[in-house]
């Protein structure tokens, strides 16, 4: 509807931002630093958490694989740390990193490592017994076992394990808003509070657009790393 | 040391017990709010799982809507469905979005476990003349028991985390005590909540541990 002309100096701007519509073009072309700025926020709370939860993982899962005994207590406390909500995760490492950045980073790496660690640890069990002793018997120490023959064949499994964990880290960042570092989180929570139904929508499907860009991404360097695997099925 | 001190002290306050914002009824919204959700999940998912899974259609579908399902933030679907007309009906917005987000989990290992049984032994419940209907009930559904199984657990799980974020968008539950502590900066009350929820989390997973330690085991091979 038209807004009416009533004679006032400054009539109020009747566009999508005015009515309040769920879509709304204006939003994006007024606010595109803050919405920007999210997005940045989010990718870096995103990449360094499954970054480091990566880092952590491997030699876990090594360490896992090489002690037996090991593999039970890692499997079973990572269990225990993927079963507790995101949000009470975050509270209980509250006392530890305060209000930061640091604190949802800590969260999300712990939820990585889980999901990590089992892909990973799967990998490197799945490796069959007999490329192992061919390659032993081609004189292959155990550094270069690893390296050259076992990390690549449990590659695969592992991806799967990262892309699994990069997509769920960027669903989980927006709890993140609870401590203000929530990347597009702290959007949804401030259009919550003021029923801005424009930042809400579109904080949620930038969130939804990341996680499959992210999904994608690492399918095609899962790919690109792998060439074995698609000369196999072709 | 000290926090979790204070935390304790603050979960061992009568006071923080009685009343609507009392540890108490906390607890009992937030098993009301699993417990619902996981019946009204389940009699949603399981049926359309396993005609799907027993007729061997909408595979896809199945597999991938668990992977949809955890690309959209829970957080961002409870705020969407509080700011739509749903939002008016008190504990509407986070029944439908803990319903959403536990309907996947259910309906992917339910229809994994109808499709992983062996199709030889449907072939043989077949020529020995069992109907559709008792092929489905005496032969798949006791044979994918334990993944269905699996499917309610990360269900029920699920659910629990659900049910925290949603005090974030205003719903009820035991994530109350947590952003109470926020707003109040209340650090011991913020802790003393995380434990409370994290205790619940484990128990729930306890509890379907033990059930699936004590169901009688018809898993073949490893």
């Amino acid at each position: 509807m038209p807004s009416r002309c009533n004679g006032r100096v400054t009539a109020p701007p009747d566009d999508c931002l005015a009515r309040n519509e769920w879509l709304c073009g204006a939003y994006l072309r007024t606010r595109r630093h803050i919405v920007l700025d999210a997005v940045l926020q989010h990718l870096q709370l995103t990449t360094a958490s499954v970054l480091i939860g990566l880092v952590l993982a491997v030699p876990l899962a090594l360490l896992a694989r090489r002690w037996g005994w090991a593999a039970g207590p890692v499997l079973a406390s990572t269990t225990v740390l993927y079963t507790i909500p995101s949000l009470a995760m975050f509270s209980l490492l509250l006392p530890l990193y305060g209000l930061s950045a640091t604190l949802v980073v800590a969260g999300l790496v712990l939820y990585s490592l889980t999901l990590l660690v089992r892909n990973i640890l799967a990998g490197l069990r799945a490796v069959p017994e007999e490329t192992r002793q061919a390659a032993r018997g081609m004189g292959y120490g155990p550094i270069r076992l690893l390296l050259t023959v076992e990390l690549p064949l449990a590659l695969p499994a592992a991806m799967a394990g990262l892309r699994i964990a990069t997509v769920s880290a960027i669903s989980l960042v927006t709890v993140g808003a609870i401590v203000g570092f929530g990347g597009l989180g702290n959007l949804i929570y401030a259009g919550m509070n003021t029923y801005f139904k424009a930042q809400v929508l579109t904080a949620s499907v930038l969130c939804v657009v990341i996680a499959v860009a992210a999904d994608l991404l690492l399918l095609g360097v899962q790919r690109l790393i792998t060439p074995w695997t698609r000369a196999a099925r072709g | 040391m000290t926090t979790l001190v204070d935390a304790w002290a603050w979960l061992g306050d009568p006071a923080h017990w009685a009343g609507d914002d009392g540890i108490r009824h906390r607890l009992l919204q937030h098993l009301a709010l699993t417990v619902v959700c996981l019946a009204l999940s389940c009699a949603i998912a399981l049926p359309v799982a396993l005609v799907l899974g027993h007729l061997g259609k909408g595979g896809a579908l199945a597999v991938n809507l668990s992977n949809a399902g955890r690309a959209v933030p829970t957080f961002a679907v409870l705020v969407l469905l509080l700011l739509t007309p749903l939002g008016r009906w008190g504990e509407g917005p986070t029944v439908v979005a803990l319903v959403l987000f536990a309907v996947p989990p259910l309906l992917t290992n339910a229809y994994v476990g109808m499709r992983e049984v062996d199709r030889g032994v449907v072939r043989a419940a077949r020529g020995m003349g069992m109907t559709g209907r008792q092929t489905l009930w005496r032969v798949e559904v006791p044979l994918s028991l334990p993944m269905i199984l699996n499917g309610v657990r990360i269900a029920a799980v699920q659910l629990v985390a659900t049910a925290t974020i949603a005090a974030l968008a205003g719903g009820g539950g035991l994530g109350r005590i947590i952003t109470a502590g926020f707003n109040l900066a209340s650090t011991p009350q913020v802790v003393a909540g995380a434990v409370l929820v994290a205790g619940f989390a484990l128990v729930v997973e306890g509890i379907f541990e033990a059930v699936e330690r004590l169901a009688p085991h018809r898993r073949r091979g490893p």
